[in-house]
C-alpha cells in the first residue's frame, strides 16, 4: 500500500513537472499554434485543436478538446465568431478559470488586427455571415506581424520571468518575417489585379495584401454547399471575365472546383490555408507555397 | 432614448479595452427553435402506454396529424466574470392548452480552481447521454424508448450539480447532482430533503484525428412517496371500472452506461461522418402501489425489475444528407398483486421493441427537414408510424454538445 502511495506520487510529481516547466497554450488553428512557437519557443507547451485538414467553422467539442483545455494556462483562438460553433461549449465545460474570456489567458487574434467585410446588415438570409467581420484574418502576413506583437506582450504578462527572452524572440521574429514579407511582395507583383474564383470566402485578407479580384463564390452563400444552378452562373461569369483560377483551401471540397476546371480554362488552385496544409511545416513555408501556387496559375 | 445610446457607447469606450474579445456580440444570446411535424399512427396514441413501465413526465409520442408542439426560446450569457446563465422555456401544446414549461433556468460557475464546477438551479439531469440534449439537437423525430421509459422523455429538476473534470488527456469528469425531485422519476412530496440524487463519470478522448469517443456510467436515486404516472388506459376492456391513475412510494435505481463513437475523414465532419450511439438502461424499483377505486385504496407491495437499450447510427453521406437507424427495445421483470400490477400498467408487456429509420436534410447548420419511419412493436397492435419533421433555429445558435 504504502509503495503504492509512493509510486502515486511520484508520477504525480513527474505529471506536474512539464506544466511547471513550460506554459501550456491551447491553440484554436494550427496558424496560432506555428505562431506561439515561433515566439516561445520550447517555453511553451502547445496543443493544437485543429489540423488544415479540418473546417475551423464545423469542429465539434469534442471530449479530448474539453480535456486539453481544462490543463491550458493561454488559450489563443482567432476570434470573430470563428469558433462560435465549439469554443463556447469547450470554454463551459472545461473548468478552467484562467482561460475564460476576459482573463489574461483568453487571446484572440481578431482583437489586434482590423477586419474586413464587417456586413452591413446580419441576417441569416445571407448565409453564414460573422458579424464581425471575415474571421480568416492570418492570410495577410502583414495581420500575423500585428497579433506576433499583441501575443508577445501577452506571453510576457503571463510569464513575467521569461519576458526577456519572448521579448527576445519576437525581435528575432519580426525581422525575419518582415524580409519574408518583402520577399513575397516583390515575387507576388505579377499577381496584382489577377481575377480569382474562390469556393468559400477564406481569402479576403490574401486578395487585398496581393491586389486579387475576388470575382466569385462557388458557395452561393457563406456557409451553403455548391449546388449546380449556381456553378453554371459560376461558369459563365468565368468565361466572360477569363479568370484564370479558382482558390480552394486543403480542407475543402475540391470537386466544385475541378468542376470548373474541366469545363473552362479556368485552373484549381489547393492553396495551403494554414499551417499543414500542403506539406507546410511553418508560418514562412505556408505564404512560400500560397505566393508560388498562385504564381504557378498564373503561368 | 439617443441620449441614452450616446451615453452608453461613451460609456463603452472608455472602459478598459486590455482583453478585448467577441465572444459576447450577444449579451444575452437569444435562441428560437422551432419544430412541427406530421406524425401517422396506426393506433389512437392517447392511449400510448408501455406495459410493464409507469410513464411519467413527457413521456409520451409526438401528436398524431399535423402539429408544431414544441417551440423552444432559449436565453443565454455570461452574468459577471464568475457566472454564465441559461434559460430555456418551450412553448408546448398539451390537450388544447398552450402551456409555458420552463426547462432550464441555470446558472453555472466558470472555471473555479482544480477544475471544479458548480450548477446551480432548474437543469437537465447529466445522467446517461441523450437526456442532456434538447429535443432540437435529437437524430430522430422522437425520443428512444428508454428516455420515455425511465426518465420520462428527459429528466430535468430543480437542484445543485458539483463536477469535477480530471487534469488529464483522456477527459474524466465526475459529478454528483442532488435534485428536488419535484418531476419523474421522482415526486414533488413537499420536505426539505432532495429527492433525487445522480452521480456521473465520463471519459473520453480521441483515436487519431478521424475517430472520437465518449463513455458514460451514471446512478439515479429516487425516493418518491406518491409518484403518479399517466393515467393507465384500457384498450382491450371496459372503461368504467372505477380505477383511478397509480401511484408508486419506495426507492427507485436506476442505472445507464452510455457509449458515443464518432467517425470523420480526417475529423472534418462537414461531408461525411458517422455517428455511432448507444444507452442501456437498468432499474429495480422497491415499494408500494396505490390505487384508488371509489372511496378505497388499494395498497400492495411491488417490486420492479427493469431493462431497456437503444442503438443508433446516423451517416453523413453528403454534406446536407443524413440517413439513420435507430433500434430500441424494453424488458421488464415487476413482482406484486397481479391484479394490483395489471390496473397500475404494470403488468409485464413481454417483447416491446421498436426501430425507425430516418433521412434528413438540411438546407444550412440552421434549417432541418426529416422523414422518419418507425415499425412499432410495443402497442396491443403492430404499427407502421411515418413521421415528417422540420427543425429550424433562428437568432444566435449556441454551440452544441459532443
Amino acid at each position: 500500500m504504502r509503495k503504492l502511495t509512493i509510486a502515486l506520487a511520484c508520477l504525480l510529481l513527474l505529471a506536474a513537472l512539464p506544466a511547471q516547466a513550460a506554459l501550456r497554450v491551447f491553440a484554436c488553428e494550427p496558424e496560432w499554434a506555428a505562431l506561439t512557437r515561433e515566439l516561445a519557443g520550447d517555453r511553451a507547451d502547445i496543443f493544437t485543436a485543429t489540423t488544415a485538414q479540418q473546417d475551423p467553422h464545423r469542429i465539434e467539442a469534442r471530449p479530448s478538446l474539453i480535456a486539453q483545455l481544462r490543463r491550458a494556462d493561454l488559450l489563443v483562438c482567432t476570434g470573430a465568431e470563428l469558433e462560435a460553433g465549439w469554443l463556447p461549449m469547450l470554454l463551459r465545460r472545461a473548468n478552467n478559470g484562467k482561460v475564460q474570456p476576459g482573463t489574461p489567458g483568453y487571446f484572440e487574434a481578431a482583437s489586434a488586427v482590423e477586419l474586413l467585410e464587417r456586413p452591413a446588415r446580419v441576417d441569416r438570409a445571407d448565409g453564414d455571415v460573422h458579424a464581425a467581420g471575415n474571421p480568416h484574418l492570418h492570410l495577410d502576413p502583414r495581420n500575423i506581424a500585428r497579433v506576433a506583437e499583441a501575443l508577445s506582450a501577452r506571453l510576457a504578462e503571463l510569464d513575467p520571468a521569461q519576458a526577456p527572452y519572448y521579448a527576445e524572440r519576437h525581435a528575432d521574429f519580426q525581422r525575419r518575417w518582415q524580409a519574408a514579407v518583402q520577399r513575397w511582395e516583390s515575387r507576388a507583383a505579377p499577381l496584382r489585379g489577377t481575377p480569382v474564383i474562390v469556393a468559400h470566402r477564406s481569402w479576403p485578407y490574401l486578395q487585398r495584401w496581393l491586389g486579387l479580384e475576388e470575382v466569385a463564390a462557388l458557395e452561393p452563400k457563406p456557409g451553403v454547399p455548391p449546388h449546380s444552378g449556381h456553378l453554371a452562373e459560376v461558369l459563365a461569369l468565368a468565361e466572360a471575365r477569363r479568370v484564370p483560377m479558382a482558390l480552394y483551401a486543403a480542407y475543402q471540397d475540391a470537386r466544385p472546383a475541378r468542376w470548373l476546371a474541366e469545363r473552362s480554362k479556368v485552373k484549381a488552385v489547393e492553396l495551403p490555408y494554414t499551417v499543414g496544409g500542403a506539406g507546410t511545416a511553418d508560418l514562412f513555408a505556408l505564404f512560400d507555397l500560397t505566393v508560388e501556387r498562385l504564381l504557378e496559375a498564373l503561368r | 432614448m439617443q441620449r441614452a445610446a450616446l451615453l452608453l457607447s461613451g460609456l463603452c469606450a472608455v472602459l478598459p479595452a486590455a482583453y478585448a474579445q467577441s465572444g459576447n456580440a450577444f449579451n444575452p444570446a437569444i435562441s428560437l427553435t422551432l419544430n412541427g411535424q406530421y406524425a401517422s399512427y396506426g393506433y389512437d396514441p392517447q392511449g400510448f402506454a408501455l406495459p410493464g413501465f409507469q410513464l411519467g413526465g413527457e413521456a409520451h409520442p409526438k401528436p398524431e396529424g399535423l402539429s408544431a408542439d414544441h417551440t423552444e426560446l432559449t436565453l443565454s450569457g455570461n452574468i459577471d466574470h464568475r457566472f454564465f446563465g441559461q434559460v430555456s422555456a418551450a412553448l408546448a401544446t398539451h390537450d388544447d392548452q398552450t402551456e409555458l414549461e420552463l426547462e432550464e433556468a441555470f446558472v453555472e460557475t466558470r472555471g473555479l480552481p482544480a477544475g471544479l464546477g458548480v450548477t446551480l438551479g432548474r437543469f437537465r439531469s447529466g445522467v446517461g447521454y441523450i437526456n442532456q440534449q434538447h429535443g432540437h439537437a435529437w437524430d430522430f423525430v422522437d425520443a428512444p424508448l428508454p428516455l420515455l421509459a425511465f426518465l420520462g422523455g428527459g429528466y430535468y429538476d430543480d437542484g445543485v450539480r458539483l463536477s469535477w473534470l480530471a487534469p488529464t488527456a483522456t477527459m474524466l469528469e465526475l459529478s454528483v447532482e442532488a435534485l428536488r425531485g419535484g418531476r419523474f422519476p421522482g415526486s414533488d412530496d413537499g420536505g426539505s430533503a432532495p429527492g433525487v440524487y445522480t452521480a456521473s463519470l465520463k471519459l473520453g478522448g480521441d483515436l487519431g484525428t478521424s475517430h472520437s469517443w465518449q463513455a458514460g456510467v451514471s446512478g439515479l436515486w429516487a425516493s418518491p412517496e406518491r409518484r403518479g404516472g399517466h393515467a393507465h388506459s384500457h384498450d382491450e376492456h371496459d372503461h368504467d371500472h372505477g380505477f383511478g391513475p397509480a401511484y408508486f412510494g419506495g426507492d427507485s435505481r436506476l442505472v445507464i452506461l452510455d457509449l458515443v463513437w464518432k467517425w470523420a475523414p480526417d475529423g472534418n465532419a462537414g461531408s461525411r461522418g458517422l455517428v455511432l450511439q448507444t444507452e442501456y438502461f437498468q432499474r429495480s424499483e422497491d415499494g408500494d402501489i396505490a390505487l384508488q377505486h371509489g372511496d378505497h385504496a388499494h395498497h400492495g407491495r411491488y417490486r420492479g425489475s427493469q431493462r431497456g437499450w437503444y442503438g443508433q447510427a446516423v451517416y453523413r453521406f453528403a454534406p446536407r444528407w443524413r440517413a439513420g437507424l435507430r433500434y430500441d427495445r424494453l424488458w421488464s421483470d415487476n413482482r406484486g398483486d397481479a391484479e394490483l400490477l395489471e390496473e397500475a400498467g404494470l403488468k409485464d408487456g413481454g417483447s416491446l421493441w421498436r426501430a425507425s429509420a430516418m433521412i434528413d436534410f438540411a438546407t444550412s447548420e440552421f434549417a432541418r427537414l426529416r422523414l422518419q419511419y418507425t415499425r412499432d412493436e410495443t402497442q396491443a397492435k403492430a404499427d407502421d408510424q411515418w413521421l415528417l419533421q422540420y427543425v429550424m433555429s433562428l437568432g444566435a445558435h449556441g454551440a452544441h454538445r459532443f
